[in-house]
């Protein structure tokens, strides 16, 4: 479908854009940004005046529980929340069950994703076999099965000698390693910041040089490997800088930050709110505004929502028993606009680490406007309020410690390849 | 940093919903709980051990960790009070064929319970039994992981008080290992908020959480230092599975350095009473002289126990029974 979507505000911070302008897409790829391409007929045109438009989302981290847990959610329900949230492409991480270490677990996520055929749906594959931390997976046929990057999800490899051998091996097939960068003996049995809310409530915590120990281990193996690493999820300022450095000394590496991560503190469990029960956990105020630093910063690329819907029972239990995670696609871009209203960061930034920096970290052609580009556009409404209450979350999973938020920026087009897969309904 | 359980704990009119943690609540609640165990202490000396505050109330003691000292106080309070018991076992019962916590809650709700007594191994268990009860039912914590046991706390509130008056003139020492202690959390809320002159932990490091600073202590790692001049020596229990791991290498070398003998304790005040949470350690933590001793003020506890018991327990039903009244 040819289509022209005029006199939005264009914010693509991969050409420098940020200006009103027309743009026109046709065969599913943008065809002219401010300039109408000779001949172009528009068989649909979108009045856009007072709207924002962004290359779509690309959410580097999100777990849409299928195959093994649709009890919380399915590829097509989350799929959907996707859509609404103005996300284009996200990436499952390669924990499900079965695990992403066969090329057919990788197929029947994307062939699912296909169905649905409301957002782009990318993989991880294993890093190691069952995510066992001793044994290499078959990277070279996930690759071939169209994994973009090989993880171990949360579960350590704890063995060096197996993380260098897994990192050389990744690196001759150009996979970029996915890593949670955390000393597995640390963390082993804990749950929260190990801080004085911890103190008080009497839950063990994860003290923030686990995650330190845990970079500095991977950065020295990136050094001795050459391979490629994204660090993902990071938490605590101490990390940031070693990013920042290492970055500065050229090594091929990268990270991201949860959304949950630049919002929430230790505080915000104090009451054991299960809710705020995230791994790895919310730290302290210090963190926080280090974390919101490093992504003006450009040093945490990528904003993710690390999504983690769950049933209503997963966060009905003592909060140590509950399952750790805050389902987010429906909140992802409101929450960061938030960031934008509030000074932190600015338009630009967020833009970028919501699209074009997370499609660099996959290694992915999207996240752009450029001409000729996938059309994957994003048009939200920056003055629209709205509250995050049950009525407006898609996903399966309503736990999140947002709900009953008041919102500001809303959706109103996703596109993907050219294609509308999401319009709010006109009022 | 009072969310953590007051507004859950108390009602509009400042009375006492549930008993959850000592963190939060202010003075006059807390020495309103010591003035109403003092007129209980008198009810097991008497001939006949009862009164009849809450005949007709049922009062569930759901017990998800073994214990024999708090659940027997707890339900000796409440039959001093005339409530009908109920012990459950959680720990060898429906919990361990897999029902849930909130089933295993509805399932007592249904039998149309006043309170429930609960114990559990995991931190914010009682917190989250009070918030999804039903609203008629009274929640009161005997203990869960880590984080509190305010019964606990009060009745040792209310043997200080009782041997040594008021609280603005002590200086009081906890010794031992206080990262995995529910009883220190709450003592230390206790005492902070009752005004204490001053409350020291005594721990190597490996025992001290981090951040304890913030609930109002000085930390010491020297015992003889952590003593001196102190006017109650609080000595927490030092669990077996503490030795394995990288915590301490020995009780041999634990009692060499933290175990509290009569000449250690020279340093403290000549008056310094010494109490212990129990079951007691001899030769861990605190040497049999000492226990046996007349400073010791341990089997007093145990008995106080059983008066702050029935202090908390008709308090919260009463303060319902309140509410109920209002609305009605």
């Amino acid at each position: 479908m040819r289509m022209r979507i005029d006199g939005a505000r264009v914010v693509d911070p991969s050409n420098g854009i940020d200006a009103v302008k027309d743009v026109f897409i046709a065969d599913g790829r943008v065809q002219g940004i401010g300039r109408m391409p000779d001949g172009f007929e528009a068989e649909r045109s979108l009045d856009a005046s007072g709207l924002t438009l962004i290359p779509g989302i690309v959410d580097l981290r999100a777990r849409l529980r299928e195959p093994g847990a649709e009890h919380k959610a399915t590829i097509a329900s989350e799929s959907r929340a996707a859509a609404r949230g103005g996300i284009t492409t996200l990436c499952c991480p390669p924990d499900t069950d079965p695990i992403i270490d066969t090329p057919a677990v990788a197929e029947l996520i994307h062939q699912r994703a296909a169905t649905a055929s409301l957002t782009r749906v990318e993989v991880l594959g294993a890093l190691t076999r069952e995510l066992d931390g001793l044994n290499l997976a078959e990277m070279g046929a996930l690759k071939e099965a169209g994994c973009l990057g090989v993880s171990n999800a949360l579960k350590p490899v704890s063995d060096t000698e197996v993380m260098r051998r897994a990192m050389e091996y990744a690196g001759t097939l150009g996979l970029t390693v996915f890593a949670h960068a955390e000393d597995p003996w640390l963390a082993k049995g804990r749950l929260v910041h190990d801080g004085p809310v911890a103190t008080r409530l009497g839950l063990p915590g994860i003290p923030e040089i686990a995650e330190s120990i845990g970079v500095a281990r991977e950065l020295l193996l990136v050094e001795q490997t050459g391979t490629r690493v994204h660090f993902c999820h990071l938490s605590t300022g101490p990390a940031v800088d070693m990013i920042r450095d290492a970055r500065a000394h050229g090594l091929p590496v990268s990270a991201d930050v949860a959304i949950h991560q630049l919002l929430l503190t230790e505080e915000d469990m104090d009451s054991f709110d299960s809710l705020c029960h995230v791994r790895p956990p919310v730290r302290s105020h210090d963190d926080r505004d280090r974390l919101r630093a490093g992504v003006r910063a450009g040093v945490l690329g990528c904003i993710c929502s690390d999504h983690q819907p769950h049933e209503v029972d997963a966060k009905l239990n003592p909060f140590p028993e509950t399952e750790p995670g805050i389902s987010g696609l429906d909140s992802l871009l409101s929450l960061v606009l938030g960031l934008v209203e509030e000074q932190e960061l600015t338009l630009s930034a967020a833009v970028t680490a919501l699209t074009s920096g997370p499609a660099e970290a996959l290694g992915i052609d999207r996240g752009t406007l450029s001409v000729g580009a996938v059309a994957d556009v994003c048009v939200f409404d920056p003055a629209e309020r709205w509250v995050l209450d049950d009525a407006n979350i898609l996903s399966r999973g309503h736990n999140t410690p947002f709900r009953g938020r008041n919102l500001k920026g809303r959706v109103r087009y996703t596109l993907l390849e050219g294609r509308p897969v999401f319009e709010a309904p006109t009022a | 940093m009072a969310s953590n359980g007051k507004t859950l704990q108390v009602d509009d009119h400042g009375r006492l919903r549930h008993f959850l943690t000592i963190d939060g609540l202010d003075r006059e609640l807390l020495v309103n709980i010591l003035d109403t165990a003092e007129g209980f202490a008198g009810v097991g000396e008497r001939a006949v051990k009862k009164v009849p505050l809450l005949r007709g109330k049922t009062i569930v003691n759901l017990f998800f960790e073994p214990s024999t000292r708090t659940r027997t106080t707890f339900e000796l309070a409440a039959k001093r009070l005339s409530a009908d018991v109920l012990n459950i076992n959680a720990s060898t019962s429906s919990a361990t064929k897999g029902e849930s916590l909130l089933d295993t809650l509805r399932t007592l709700e249904a039998m149309h319970c006043d309170m429930f007594v609960v114990r559990h191994a995991e931190s914010g268990a009682a917190h989250f039994i009070a918030r999804h009860a039903a609203p008629h039912i009274s929640v009161i914590n005997g203990g869960d992981g880590r984080h509190a046991h305010p019964t606990q706390a009060m009745l040792d509130m209310f043997t200080i008080r009782r041997h040594k008056g008021d609280f603005a003139s002590l200086k009081v020492a906890i010794v031992g290992d206080v990262t995995h202690s529910r009883v220190a959390r709450s003592q230390i809320h206790a005492l902070v908020t009752l005004g204490a002159a001053e409350v020291r932990i005594v721990a190597p490091r490996t025992l001290v959480p981090p951040g304890i600073e913030a609930m109002g202590v000085s930390v010491h790692h020297d015992l003889r230092k952590g003593l001196a001049d102190a006017d109650v020596v609080i000595l927490l229990r030092l669990q077996n599975e503490r030795m394995q791991g990288a915590l301490l290498p020995s009780s041999h070398e634990f009692f060499q350095y933290y175990g509290v003998t009569e000449e250690k304790l020279a340093v403290a005040h000549p008056d310094a009473i010494v109490m212990h949470p129990g079951p007691l350690n001899r030769g861990v933590e605190i040497d049999s002289d000492v226990a046996d001793g007349s400073r010791s003020v341990i089997l007093h506890q145990v008995s106080y126990g059983i008066a702050i018991r029935m202090a908390v327990m008709s308090m919260a039903i009463g303060s319902h029974a309140a509410a109920e009244r209002e609305d009605g």
